[in-house]
C-alpha cells in the first residue's frame, strides 16, 4: 500500500478502516537464498537492498524480539559523514546521500531533518584536527565548515562562552548533518522490505548455526530449523554472543551506553551540538524533548542499563555549556549495548566460515550507519566481493596492521 | 558499583578505571614461532561473554592497584576480587 | 469570592493565607496546600492544555503521576517548565503560568488541532508530509517543531546550586505510608542505621488522604505521632521530599531531595535541590499503589479525576473540585469517595458502578451496571451521560467525575534492572518480579496488599526479615488496628462504542490509536508505545500504559501479561539535570590545576591556556605589544639570542626505583635502556602493545636503582597507569616500583647561549656543570642557593643550550622568582608555551599534533629505534604490513614558496598536477608557526614517502579555510639541523 496525501485524506475521512500492517506477520519458510539475523536498521536495511538493488526474491530476517527493538530503537538518532579516515567517510558520507533520499525511496517519512551538527572546538590543538578532519571530509566529497566563535553565538545565543571551564574556540560544522526519527527508519524499511516480498519474522531467535564442512547450511531457531544459501549475521550489541556459536570469537566487546531525553519544551536547539572538552551532545527532537548522551559507561556489560557517575558526568557537561537547562527535567535514561570493536570502526566481511557472513562492530556510530551498511552489506552478500566504500572494514585489518582508528586510542573498545 | 578490594575494603567503582579483560595478563612470548599471530589474538580478539567475565580495574584514585575483578556482565554481579599482582604469578608470569 | 470549593477539616494551615498567581490572576491558600489544590479550592479546574490537541485540561490526580496540570512555575532565570501543579508546595508569591497554548487558556488558538484530529491520529506523520519532498523540512517539520514541546525555558543561567551527597544506611525504606511506617518502626527499635525517605512533604502516604482510624486515631494522627516517635531515634534519618529516583548497582540508590522548591527562593546558602547517592545494605519498597482510570468518551474534560485523587483533595486539603459530583469506578473504593464527600458536604450526583452487583446505598444514587458513555462541558465538566443496564440514556449534572479502574503497584523500582513484572489476577495489575535488583524487597500496595492492615503488617515483615538477615536483633512489632477490607474489582478498561477516549491524556493518545496501532501490526509493547507515543510523556505512562496494555490484549486475543509489560527505566520521576550536574557547572566544570610559578605569571600578566586541566602561560605579553605575535617573536628571539625560562612542571614525571628499573624500562621503551649509565639521560620512544607510539619523553638514571621518566603533559596519566600496567600484570616480579611525581617537583627549562651563565649562579659550587662534567643528555641530583635538594637535566627542547632544573613544589615560586632575579644581566625572559611550539617546530620536534595515536615509529622516521633485539611493549604488533607500506608518511618539513603564505596545521598535501582529492591525498600538515628567526612560516607534518621527496613542490590545501598556494618540502630541523647549539 502506497502512502500518499489522498490516501491520507481519504483514510482521515472514513474512520482509517482502510490502513493495511506496515509489515506482514508470517511464519518461517523452510529454506531462503538469504536469511538475515537481527531484525533492526542494518538488518532490515539489509534485506530491502538486497531486493531493491539485486533482485533478490527469497529473503528472511529472523528477529529475536520485536522488529527495531536493538539500537536502532534506542539512540540518540544522529547522522552525519564528519569522519576523518579514507576507511570511513566516503562509506558515511554514502549513508548520508542515501538518508538524504531515504523518505521518497522507502515512502516513509522518517522525519529526516537536516539542521546540522556542531562540534565545538576547546583548543588550538583540537581546531588543527577539526581542520584536517573538515578539509578531508571536502576532498571526500562532503560537506563541512569551520565556524568561528561569533558564528556559533548568532546560532546559539545562550552558549556559556563567557564562563566556560573551556573557552570555546569555534567548532566544525556539517550542515548536511542532524536527526532523523530512529523508529520509523526500523519500521520505514520493514515495510519496504516486506513490500518486496521479505519474510520479516519477529520472536524468531537464532540459536546455533548448521555448519558442515567448514560450509554454513542453515540456522537453528527457536522456531525450527532453517535452511539457508547464505547467512548474515547483523546484531550489534550481541555479535559476540551470536557468533560464538559459530566458534568465533571477535575483534570486539559489548559496552553499555547510555541516552537521555528530557521533557517536552518549546524549541532551545536548531541543531545537534557536541560538547568536546566533556562527554556531551545535544539535539531536540521535533516532538520537543532534548535527546542527550556521552560516554560509556566504560565497562563490559549486556545488561542495557548504567549507572549513575555517567548520568551525572553528562549532566555536568550540559550545565558546562548550556547553564540554562538547570531546571530542565531528564525524562528517561536507558541504555544500549554497543559493539565496541577494537580500532572504533565495523566490520563488513566474510567469516571463516563458508556462507556466513558478518556485520558488527558498529560501536556508537551504528545509527547514522544504516543506510550505507544495509547498502554495502547486501552488496557483499549478493556478490560475494565488498563494496567499494566498506572495503576497509575487514576482519583481517588486524592482522594486517590497518586499523581504522578515528580516536587514535588503539585497541581499547571502551575508550573509542 | 561497588568493588570489594581485597586490602582497602568495599570502594566505589568511580575510585577505578576500567581496563579490559583480564585476558590482558597473558602476554604471549615475543620469541614463539608464531609471535605475531599470537600478539594479534591478545590484542585483540576477546571472549566477551555475556556472564561471568574476569577483567582488570585500576584503583587509579585509592592505591593504584590493578585488581582482577569477577563480574556478570548480564547483572553486573561481583563474585570476586583478587590483586592482579597475584593472579598473574598464579599465571605464571614473573620478571 | 475566594476559595468557593473549599470544605472542612483537612490538613491545611488556615491561620495563615498564602498570596499566589496564575496566569496573572491573583488567588489566595494555606500552607499545606499544593499549586493543583488551592487552585481547585479556588473554583479553578482548568489548568493546562493538552500536547497534540490542545483539550482543556485538568488536574487528573493528586500526586508525582499527573499527565495534566502541568505549569511553568516561577518567574525570570528561576521558571520551570513541565511541573506538576499536583506536586507543587504553595508558597507566599508563587506565580505560575499554564503553558502549551496560543493567546489564553481558555481560547487556545492551537486548538484548532483538535478539529483535525482525524488526521492526527498515531503514526500520522510517518505517512505524510512527503510531498513535494523538499516541503519537509522547509515547510512540514518548522511548523511541527514550532508547534511541539510543552512549557519554554528562560534561557537564562540557572541561579540556584544543587548540591550531591552521599549517605549510607542498613535498611532504606522508599515510601512513608503505612507499609513505610510500620517497617520505620521495626527498623528504629533494631538499632539499624535507617533511611525512610517519602516524595510528599507530608509522610503518612495515602493515610493522609483517607478517614479511617488507626486503632482510635485518625490515619493522619497516627502517621504525625509515628514521624515524632521515628525522630527520636538517633538511627534513624527521615527525609521528606526526597524522591528515590532509580535502582542502580549494588544497592547504591540514587535520590533527590527539594530541599528550597518549596520556597520562594532557596535560603542563603542553601542549594536548591541535593542529589544523594544512597549505599544501602537492603531496601524496602513501600511506594503504594497508583489508581488508573478508566477509557470513555471525553474522559478529559477539566473536573474528571482519579476517584482516590478526589478523595484526598476532599480530605486531606478540604477541597471538592465541584459542589456536585459524580463517581465512575469498577470497585468499591469508588464508594469510599462519593462517602467521603457526602460526608463533607458535597452533593453526589450519583456512583455509576459498572457492576449489576455493585453494592447498594442509601447516602447516594448507585447506577449499577452502568457506564459512562460522554461527558459536557467546553472548559470543564457539566455533566455526564450513563447508560443503563435497561439499555436507557441518562444525564447527570455534575462538575465533577471520580474515576477509579482500580489501582497498579508502583513497582517502578523493581524493574529497574531489567527485572519482568508478575501479572497478578487478583488485582489484575503487575506486581513486583521475582528478579528484581538484589537486596530490595516490596510491601505493603507496591507488593498489591491494598487494605492497611496488610501493608502495616507486610511492612513490619519484610524489614524484619531484612534485618535478621543483616544480623539486626528485631521485636515483635506493635501495630494498631486497621482496616482490612479488600476492596473488590471487576476488571474494566474502557467503554465500548467510543470514538474518543483518552488513555494518556498528555500526549493525546486515544482508545482508537491503539486499534490503528493493531491494526497496521505495531502490536508489540514496544511498537504500541513508539507508534502512538502511549506513556512517553513526563507522567511516563504511569495512568495510562495499563489500558494500552489491556486494549491490545483484547484486540490480539492474548492476556495482558502476554501483551507484556514495557519496563520503567529511571529516573521515578523527572529530575532536574542541575541536580544530576551538582556543581560542576560553568567555571567550576572541571577542577583547574596551576603551575608553581601559576601566581608570579598573573603578577607578569601572563595569557593562560588551558592544557588539559592545566592553566599555562601562553606568552607574557609587554604593555607596548599589540599583538599576540608580538610576544611570541620577542620570547622566542630572546631565548635563542640570551635565556629564556619555561614553567614545564607540567610534563609528566614518574620515578623509577628498584633493582630492576632498567630491566623493566627496557620493556617499556621501544628503545635500549638497559645499559644507560648513571647521569645520563635519554630519549625514549614508548609504543602501544599494538605498536603505534604511546609517548615520548626522556629518561634521566640518578643512580643504579633509579631513574626519573618524564611523559608529554596530556600523557602523564595514561602513561603512568600503562606503567603500573606492565609492572603489576605482566612483570609481577621484577623489584621495581613506581610513583607519580609531578606535582612533587616544580620543573623550568632554562635555554638559551647563556642558560649555563645563568645556572652557574643558582647552582651551588660543589656541581660542575660545565659542558665537559656536565654534557647534553646529563642528569644528577644538585643542590641550589646552599643546599636546596635539586635535579637536574641537560635536555633541550628547544635546540638551544638548555637545562631542566627541578626543585621541591614548594620551592617553585621562589625558584622561578630568583631565575628572574639572577638572570637580570642576562636579560633573562619568560616564555610561554607559544614560544616553546615555536622554537620545537622549529627543530622539528613531535608533540601531541605529531603523535596522534595512529603515528608508528616509522612515520616519525625512528624506525630504527624500535629495537628488534629485545622484548619491549609494542615492537610485536608494530611489525606488521600495513603499519610498515612502502611509501609509509614520514615526518617533514615545509616552507611556503612564496614566503608571505602561512602554511595552516590542518591543510592537506596534494602533488602537482594531481586532481584535488581524496584518493590523490598525500599528507597533512601537523603544526605550523611563523618562525622569527627564518622571517617566514614554517610547518610539520606527515607526507607519503616524505623522507625522500626534499625539495619537491607540492600544493597544499586547506578548502576549509580556503587555501591552495605552493609549499616546498624540506628537513623538519630547519634551525641547526646538526645540533650544534644544544651541544655546546
Amino acid at each position: 500500500m502506497r502512502y500518499s496525501g489522498l490516501r491520507v485524506i481519504k483514510e482521515a475521512l472514513t474512520g482509517h478502516k482502510g490502513w493495511k500492517p506496515a509489515w506482514r506477520e508470517v511464519a518461517p519458510k523452510r529454506a531462503y537464498d538469504y536469511v538475515i539475523i537481527g531484525g533492526g536498521g542494518h538488518g532490515l536495511a539489509t534485506a530491502y537492498y538486497l531486493a531493491r538493488n539485486y533482485g533478490a526474491k527469497n529473503i528472511a530476517v529472523l528477529e529475536k524480539g520485536w522488529v527495531g527493538g536493538g539500537n536502532v530503537g534506542r539512540n540518540t538518532t544522529i547522522i552525519r559523514s564528519n569522519y576523518l579516515l579514507d576507511g570511513n567517510e566516503p562509506f558515511y558520507e554514502h549513508s548520508l546521500k542515501l538518508w538524504e533520499g531515504l523518505e521518497q525511496d522507502l515512502n516513509y517519512n522518517a522525519m529526516i531533518s537536516q539542521r546540522g551538527i556542531l562540534n565545538l572546538v576547546h583548543s588550538d590543538a583540537q581546531r588543527d584536527a577539526f581542520t584536517r578532519r573538515g578539509n578531508a571530509m571536502i576532498l571526500n566529497g562532503a560537506d563541512a565548515d569551520l565556524m568561528t566563535t561569533e558564528a556559533i553565538q548568532t546560532r546559539y545565543p545562550f552558549l556559556n562562552v563567557n564562563n566556560a571551564r573551556f573557552p570555546i574556540k569555534g567548532g566544525l560544522a556539517q550542515h548536511r548533518g542532524g536527526t532523523v526519527r530512529h523508529d520509523a527508519v526500523a519500521w520505514g524499511y520493514a515495510r519496504a522490505a516486506d513490500s518486496l516480498g521479505v519474510d520479516i519474522i519477529q520472536n524468531c531467535e537464532v540459536t546455533g548455526f548448521r555448519i558442515e564442512a567448514g560450509k554454513c547450511l542453515g540456522v537453528e531457531t527457536n522456531q525450527g530449523y532453517i535452511r539457508a544459501n547464505k547467512v548474515a549475521s547483523c546484531v550489534a550489541g550481541s555479535s559476540s554472543r551470536l557468533m560464538s556459536k559459530a566458534d568465533m570469537r571477535l575483534p570486539i566487546e559489548s559496552h553499555v551506553l547510555q541516552a537521555f531525553v528530557s521533557e517536552g519544551l518549546k524549541p532551545i536547539l536548531p541543531g545537534v551540538i557536541t560538547f568536546g572538552a566533556g562527554h556531551f551532545y545535544c539535539s531536540q527532537s521535533d516532538k520537543g524533548g532534548l535527546v542527550f548522551g556521552g560516554d560509556l559507561d566504560g565497562y563490559n556489560s549486556y545488561a542495557q542499563r548504567g549507572n549513575l557517575p555517567v548520568v551525572e558526568d553528562v549532566c555536568e557537561g550540559a550545565m558546562a555549556i548550556f547553564p540554562m537547562l538547570g531546571r530542565v527535567r531528564l525524562l528517561r535514561m536507558w541504555g544500549g549495548i554497543m559493539d565496541m570493536s577494537m580500532d572504533g570502526s565495523p566490520i563488513i566481511d566474510r567469516t571463516h566460515v563458508e556462507s556466513l557472513y558478518f556485520n558488527g562492530g558498529w560501536c556508537y556510530g551504528g545509527f547514522k550507519a544504516t543506510p550505507a551498511s544495509g547498502w554495502c552489506y547486501a552488496h557483499l552478500l549478493a556478490t560475494d566481493t565488498p563494496h567499494e566504500y566498506a572495503k576497509e572494514y575487514r576482519f583481517d585489518r588486524f592482522e594486517k596492521g590497518r586499523m581504522i582508528d578515528e580516536k587514535g586510542v588503539g585497541n581499547n573498545p571502551q575508550l573509542h | 558499583m561497588i568493588i570489594n578490594h581485597p586490602i582497602l575494603g568495599p570502594r566505589d567503582s568511580a575510585e577505578f578505571t576500567y581496563i579490559g579483560d583480564a585476558a590482558l595478563i597473558d602476554r604471549p612470548d615475543w620469541q614463539a614461532e608464531d609471535a605475531l599471530a599470537q600478539f594479534v589474538d591478545y590484542g585483540y580478539l576477546r571472549d566477551n561473554p555475556a556472564g561471568k567475565h574476569k577483567e582488570l580495574w585500576f584503583h587509579e584514585q585509592g592505591d593504584r592497584s590493578f585488581l582482577v575483578v569477577t563480574r556478570d556482565t548480564t547483572t553486573h554481579e561481583i563474585s570476586g576480587v583478587e590483586l592482579a599482582r597475584d593472579v598473574a604469578r598464579k599465571r605464571g608470569r614473573r620478571k | 469570592m475566594s476559595q468557593v470549593n473549599r470544605l472542612t477539616g483537612g490538613q491545611i494551615d488556615r491561620s495563615q493565607t498564602l498570596k499566589f498567581k496564575f496566569d496573572g490572576k491573583n488567588f489566595e491558600g494555606h500552607p499545606g496546600d499544593t499549586l493543583a489544590s488551592a487552585l481547585l479550592a479556588n473554583g479553578v479546574r482548568l489548568m493546562g492544555r493538552s500536547f497534540k490537541y490542545h483539550r482543556p485540561r485538568g488536574a487528573l490526580t493528586a500526586g508525582s503521576e499527573e499527565p495534566n496540570a502541568i505549569v511553568e512555575l516561577r518567574e525570570g532565570a528561576r521558571q520551570e517548565p513541565n511541573t506538576r501543579a499536583t506536586t507543587a508546595e504553595l508558597f507566599e508569591g508563587l506565580t505560575a503560568k499554564s503553558q502549551n497554548k496560543i493567546g489564553s487558556l481558555k481560547f487556545d488558538l492551537m486548538a484548532i488541532n483538535d478539529r483535525f484530529s482525524n488526521f492526527l491520529t498515531a503514526g500520522f506523520y510517518y505517512k505524510t508530509f512527503m510531498w513535494p519532498a523538499a516541503f519537509w523540512e522547509k515547510v512540514y517539520e518548522p511548523i511541527i517543531r514550532n508547534a511541539a514541546g510543552l512549557g519554554s525555558i528562560s534561557f537564562k543561567d540557572d541561579p540556584d546550586s544543587y548540591d550531591r551527597g552521599f549517605l549510607h544506611c542498613d535498611l532504606l525504606i522508599i515510601g512513608a505510608g503505612p507499609a513505610g511506617l510500620a517497617a520505620a518502626l521495626v527498623a528504629a527499635k533494631s538499632g539499624a542505621e535507617v533511611i525512610l525517605a517519602d516524595e510528599d512533604f507530608n509522610m503518612g502516604g495515602r493515610l493522609n488522604s483517607e478517614r479511617f482510624s488507626l486503632n482510635h486515631q485518625s490515619g493522619v494522627d497516627w502517621a504525625l505521632s509515628t514521624v515524632l516517635e521515628l525522630q527520636s531515634f538517633q538511627n534513624v534519618r527521615l527525609m521528606p521530599r526526597t524522591t528515590i529516583l532509580g535502582a542502580f548497582d549494588h544497592g547504591i540508590y540514587g535520590a533527590l531531595e527539594r530541599v528550597s522548591d518549596h520556597l520562594l527562593v532557596p535560603l542563603a546558602g542553601k542549594p536548591r535541590q541535593i542529589l544523594w547517592q544512597i549505599y544501602t545494605k537492603r531496601s524496602l519498597l513501600c511506594a503504594g499503589a497508583t489508581e488508573r482510570p478508566i477509557a470513555f468518551e471525553n474522559n478529559d474534560r477539566p473536573g474528571i479525576m482519579l476517584a482516590g485523587a478526589m478523595r484526598s483533595y476532599a480530605n486531606r486539603w478540604a477541597v471538592t473540585p465541584s459542589q456536585s459530583v459524580a463517581i465512575f469506578t469498577n470497585n468499591d473504593d469508588g464508594h469510599k469517595t462519593a462517602i467521603d464527600l457526602k460526608a463533607l458536604g458535597v452533593n453526589i450526583a450519583g456512583v455509576v458502578d459498572i457492576r449489576l452487583d455493585a453494592p447498594d446505598s442509601d447516602l447516594y444514587e448507585v447506577i449499577a451496571g452502568g457506564q459512562v458513555i460522554d461527558t459536557n462541558g467546553r472548559l470543564g465538566l457539566t455533566s455526564i451521560t450513563v447508560s443503563t443496564p435497561n439499555g436507557k440514556t441518562r444525564c447527570l449534572t455534575c462538575g465533577a467525575l471520580g474515576v477509579s479502574g482500580g489501582w497498579n503497584p508502583n513497582i517502578h523500582l523493581t524493574s529497574h534492572h531489567r527485572g519482568r513484572p508478575v501479572w497478578n489476577d487478583d488485582i489484575a495489575a503487575f506486581c513486583p518480579p521475582i528478579d528484581g535488583p538484589a537486596g530490595l524487597s516490596v510491601a505493603g500496595a507496591a507488593l498489591g496488599s491494598f487494605t492497611t492492615t496488610g501493608a502495616l503488617l507486610s511492612g513490619a515483615k519484610q524489614a524484619t526479615e531484612a534485618l535478621e538477615e543483616l544480623g539486626f536483633k528485631t521485636k515483635k512489632a506493635v501495630l494498631p488496628e486497621a482496616e482490612g477490607t479488600i476492596t473488590k474489582m471487576t476488571p474494566f478498561w474502557y467503554v465500548e462504542g467510543c470514538t474518543r477516549a483518552w488513555l494518556d491524556q498528555q500526549n493525546d493518545v486515544t482508545v482508537k490509536d491503539v486499534k490503528l496501532s493493531h491494526q497496521e501490526n505495531f502490536v508489540s509493547v514496544e511498537h504500541l508505545k513508539r507508534y502512538t507515543t502511549l506513556g512517553m510523556a513526563t507522567d511516563q505512562g504511569k495512568t495510562s500504559n495499563m489500558g494500552g496494555l489491556a486494549i491490545m490484549a483484547e484486540l490480539t486475543g492474548k492476556t495482558i501479561p502476554q501483551v507484556g509489560t514495557t519496563i520503567f527505566r529511571p529516573p521515578y520521576t523527572p529530575t532536574a539535570i542541575g541536580a544530576f550536574a551538582g556543581r560542576d557547572r560553568d567555571k567550576d566544570f572541571r577542577p583547574i590545576r596551576k603551575t608553581p610559578s601559576h601566581k608570579w605569571a598573573e603578577e607578569q600578566g601572563a595569557v593562560f591556556v588551558e592544557v588539559g586541566m592545566w592553566l599555562r602561560a601562553q606568552w607574557f605579553p609587554k604593555s607596548n605589544e599589540r599583538h599576540w605575535r608580538e610576544s611570541v617573536d620577542r620570547e622566542v628571539l630572546a631565548t635563542r639570542n640570551s635565556v629564556g625560562i619555561c614553567d614545564v612542571t607540567t610534563l609528566g614525571k614518574i620515578d623509577v626505583q628498584g633493582s630492576d628499573a632498567a630491566i623493566f624500562l627496557n620493556k617499556i621503551y621501544a628503545n635500549g635502556f638497559a645499559k644507560l649509565a648513571i647521569g645520563k639521560t635519554r630519549y625514549g620512544l614508548m609504543l602501544r602493545e599494538d605498536g603505534i607510539v604511546m609517548d615520548d619523553g626522556t629518561a634521566g638514571r640518578l643512580a643504579e636503582d633509579h631513574f626519573v621518566v618524564t611523559t608529554t603533559t596530556a600523557n602523564a596519566v595514561p602513561v603512568y597507569r600503562h606503567m603500573e600496567f606492565a609492572r603489576q600484570c605482566l612483570w609481577p616480579d621484577l623489584d621495581v616500583q613506581l610513583i607519580s611525581t609531578t606535582e612533587s617537583w616544580a620543573q623550568y627549562a632554562v635555554a638559551g647561549p647563556n642558560a649555563r651563565r645563568l645556572l652557574l649562579k643558582v647552582v651551588d659550587p660543589s656541581f660542575d656543570i660545565s659542558n665537559e662534567a656536565f654534557p647534553f643528555m646529563g642528569c644528577a641530583n644538585i643542590t641550589v642557593f646552599g643546599g636546596l635538594r635539586a635535579r637536574l637535566f641537560r635536555i633541550s627542547f628547544s635546540g638551544e643550550l638548555a637545562f631542566e632544573i627541578a626543585v621541591p613544589t614548594r620551592y617553585g615560586d621562589a625558584m622561578m622568582r630568583r631565575l628572574m632575579k639572577e638572570g637580570e644581566e642576562f636579560d633573562v625572559t619568560p616564555y610561554g608555551t607559544e614560544a616553546l611550539g615555536v622554537m620545537r617546530i622549529e627543530k622539528g620536534h613531535a608533540t601531541g599534533n605529531e603523535l596522534n595515536g595512529t603515528t608508528t615509529a616509522l612515520n616519525l622516521g625512528m624506525g630504527l629505534m624500535v629495537s628488534k633485539k629485545k622484548d619491549s611493549i609494542g615492537s610485536t604488533l608494530s611489525e606488521r604490513v600495513g603499519m610498515n607500506p612502502e611509501d609509509a608518511l614520514k615526518l617533514v618539513g615545509f616552507r611556503p614558496v612564496n614566503p608571505k603564505d602561512p602554511v595552516p596545521a590542518g591543510s592537506h598535501l596534494m602533488t602537482k598536477g594531481d586532481p584535488v582529492d581524496a584518493a590523490h591525498d598525500q599528507g597533512y600538515i601537523t603544526s605550523a608557526c611563523y618562525s622569527p628567526n627564518l622571517g617566514y612560516s614554517i610547518a610539520i607534518g606527515y607526507l607519503k614517502s616524505g623522507d625522500t621527496r626534499k625539495g619537491e613542490i607540492m600544493r597544499l590545501v586547506s578548502p576549509l579555510a580556503g587555501y591552495d598556494h605552493e609549499v616546498e618540502v624540506v628537513s623538519a630541523h630547519f634551525l641547526d639541523p646538526e645540533g650544534e647549539r644544544m651541544r655546546a
